[in-house]
């Protein structure tokens, strides 16, 4: 491909800076009075081609950062930008461009997928709303693309409830491929799998990043996948990245207490079950009064001096490497 | 060999499943749920069923506790002895004196295992006070004790709450209490951690771990998740449509597996593979249960599959504790009642 030579070190996709948070209540005059944070301040970049996972605890808000850079929730702080262009800003027929170049694939394909349309309707429908192609046209597309999932033709004119799991997921992904997007947020797009259909997705997707050159957003809580699949890797908490780096470097070394103990939890087969005190676990603080200082204070196990104001996240020296605490610097 | 048949029940059992078959009629005809299966629990002993959904991990222990909707499903062969009573045999009120006294269940999602419009505290002493001689404020007593043994902060106060007002994590530690309550000796955890975080099923997982060791109660636990097992279980089963496949000591089997679906299912994993690279996927799909293939279930996705295994279905055999029903792993055996309603 053309595209794969001009692209290695330019970034698709760059976040600043970004807010989200949600109204949580409001007073008579319908005016907000309290907010949900769910992400509160997340810059990152991914290069063309490469894959950034993110990690963390259910409600650590990395869903709601996948939706606000596909434009599904607003923010008003921050910028996303795709290809170098704010996507929020943009208007009219630039916005819809901007609209093709990003597809995402959901957790459920059940729910995901429109269960009375046909296959071929369900993957071509990206194109039929760009507009400009034939019924023919989009059938003939819809074909190539089964096929590139591995769906067969004969699939094309049935309905979603006739395929397993595993197979609706195929359909998704040929969906988000079909306007020949530039990046692909994937949410947890096999946790609703068995472990052999897993497996069956993720080459897929692995195929399809070589074939195309694809860069991937992968939203998961499994460790082992993002090691597994993704060049880079952020762990967020409540709303912020916590350390971010090679995924090698911060799965194996993790340097951020929370890294610590997300990956001395994470189910194993070389490592006995954790003990109930290295786990720390605790509920997550609450998001709509986000506390003061370092946001992982409370459930720390090496709470000092330094913790009580807010941690900026920090370039490890001499790596590619960032960490938000100050006792991971020495 | 381990598996037992007939009433012969060896000392220190606290379930035998023993050959158990089970159909699920439909209009389309009879679902083979399960086929054969044979469990064996020691008293104390931590034992893990794995597969994949629709495997039958699910229904071979909720038929052996009589959880299974009556009249949608039939025996059609086998029997179960849970500490010597045969489970079913019995009808709904024996059952209940059994279930939460002899054998508890936890279930995976806990907000549909919970009544939602009753208090924590009331769901958790009716069943102490229905199978305890006791009144209410020891039963309180008990339950307070049990909850705090389960890391809950404030027993107290979260006895006056109701199941919506707790995390995820929280309501899976209030039924695993209520699991606990009147010390039954046998605990069946249906993939309690699946919905949950890792820092979360860690700690549910030690806490199920401790409660078990400390009171000398067996457990069948349920997953998907093989590490999670490997981390847990003394010995393990693997299921495959319907039949057992594989068993043995978890480290034996995780370490040496035999049986190709074992070994496959294995493969699958990215833990075990260099970054990027393919993972080995398994091919096709799991069979239809309402026209299983002849033979080994698993031999049309199987690479080794020759002849024999297309017409004769393999019985698990095999010495030092692991077992394994594969014609290509020195199997003798073929199993009995082959095709009772084909």
């Amino acid at each position: 491909m053309t595209k794969a030579v001009d692209i290695l070190t330019r970034p698709v996709l760059e976040v600043s800076d970004l807010h989200v948070r949600f109204p949580a209540s409001r007073n008579w005059l319908g005016r907000p009075t309290s907010h949900v944070h769910a992400v509160n301040g997340v810059t990152l970049t991914v290069s063309a081609g490469k894959s950034l996972g993110i990690v963390g605890e259910s409600g650590c808000g990395k869903s709601t950062l996948a939706q606000a850079i596909i434009g599904l929730a607003p923010y008003g702080e921050g910028r996303v930008a795709i290809d170098g262009e704010d996507f929020q800003k943009a208007e009219g027929k630039r916005k819809r461009a901007l609209r093709q170049k990003m597809q995402i694939v959901f957790q459920d394909p059940q729910s995901s997928l429109d269960r009375r349309l046909p296959v071929w309707r369900l993957i071509s429908e990206p194109l039929h709303i760009r507009g400009g192609h034939s019924r023919a046209e989009l059938r003939a597309k819809a074909e190539e693309l089964a096929v590139a999932v591995g769906l067969r033709p004969e699939h094309l004119d049935r309905l979603p409830h006739e395929f397993s799991g595993g197979q609706r997921q195929r359909i998704a992904i040929a969906r988000a491929i079909s306007t020949d997007p530039e990046l692909m947020v994937l949410d947890e797009p096999t946790s609703a799998l068995d472990v052999s259909v897993q497996a069956q997705i993720i080459n897929l997707l692995l195929k399809l990043q070589r074939e195309r050159g694809l860069t991937y957003l992968l939203i998961s809580h499994d460790v082992a996948l993002v090691r597994h699949f993704c060049d880079d890797v952020a762990v967020m908490y409540l709303g912020q990245i916590v350390e971010s780096g090679p995924a090698d470097a911060v799965l194996s070394n993790p340097r951020h207490p929370y890294t610590q103990t997300l990956l001395a939890a994470a189910p194993s087969f070389e490592s006995p079950l954790p003990d109930i005190a290295q786990v720390r676990a605790g509920e997550l603080p609450n998001n709509r009064n986000l506390p003061d200082g370092c946001f992982y204070r409370q459930r720390c196990d090496r709470i000092g001096g330094g913790c009580e104001v807010g941690q900026v996240l920090r370039r490890l020296s001499e790596s590619a490497r960032h960490v938000r605490c100050h006792l991971a610097q020495t | 060999m381990m598996m037992t048949t007939g009433t012969a029940e060896p000392r220190g059992q606290a379930l035998a499943i023993n050959n158990l078959s089970l159909e699920f009629p439909t209009f389309s005809g009879a679902v083979k749920a399960l086929d054969n299966v044979s469990i064996n629990v020691a008293k104390a002993e931590v034992v893990g069923i794995v597969g994949e959904s629709g495997c039958g991990k699910s229904v071979t222990t909720m038929a052996a506790t009589g959880l299974l909707p009556k009249g949608r499903y039939h025996i059609t062969g086998g029997n179960v002895r849970l500490f010597g009573h045969s489970t079913l045999s019995m009808d709904d009120s024996q059952l209940q004196d059994l279930r939460g006294k002899v054998v508890s269940t936890i279930f995976q999602e806990p907000m549909n295992a919970l009544n939602p419009t009753i208090r924590i505290g009331r769901q958790l002493t009716d069943v102490i006070m229905r199978h305890e001689e006791i009144g209410l404020v020891e039963a309180r007593r008990v339950a307070r004790d049990i909850l705090a043994d389960m890391l809950i902060g404030e027993p107290e106060r979260v006895m006056n709450l109701y199941p919506f007002e707790l995390s995820g994590g929280m309501r899976q530690r209030v039924l695993i209490a209520m699991a606990f309550s009147c010390n039954p000796g046998l605990i069946i955890a249906d993939e309690p951690t699946t919905a949950l975080d890792v820092t979360v099923q860690a700690v549910i997982l030690r806490l199920i771990q401790n409660r078990a060791r400390r009171t000398g109660t067996a457990v069948v636990f349920i997953s998907h998740n093989v590490a999670v097992v490997s981390q847990l279980c003394d010995r393990l089963y693997v299921m495959y449509a319907g039949r057992i496949v594989e068993h043995g000591a978890t480290r034996s089997v995780l370490e040496t597996p035999q049986h190709p679906y074992t070994q496959a299912l294995l493969r699958c994993l990215p833990e075990r593979v260099a970054p990027k690279q393919d993972l080995e996927a398994i091919p096709g799909a799991v069979p239809n249960l309402l026209q299983p293939p002849a033979g080994c279930y698993f031999q049309p996705r199987c690479k080794e599959a020759v002849e024999q295994c297309r017409s004769r279905s393999p019985q698990l055999a095999g010495e030092g504790g692991q077992q394994v029903a594969c014609w290509r792993r020195g199997v003798a055996a073929e199993l009995p009642g082959q095709g009772g309603r084909q």
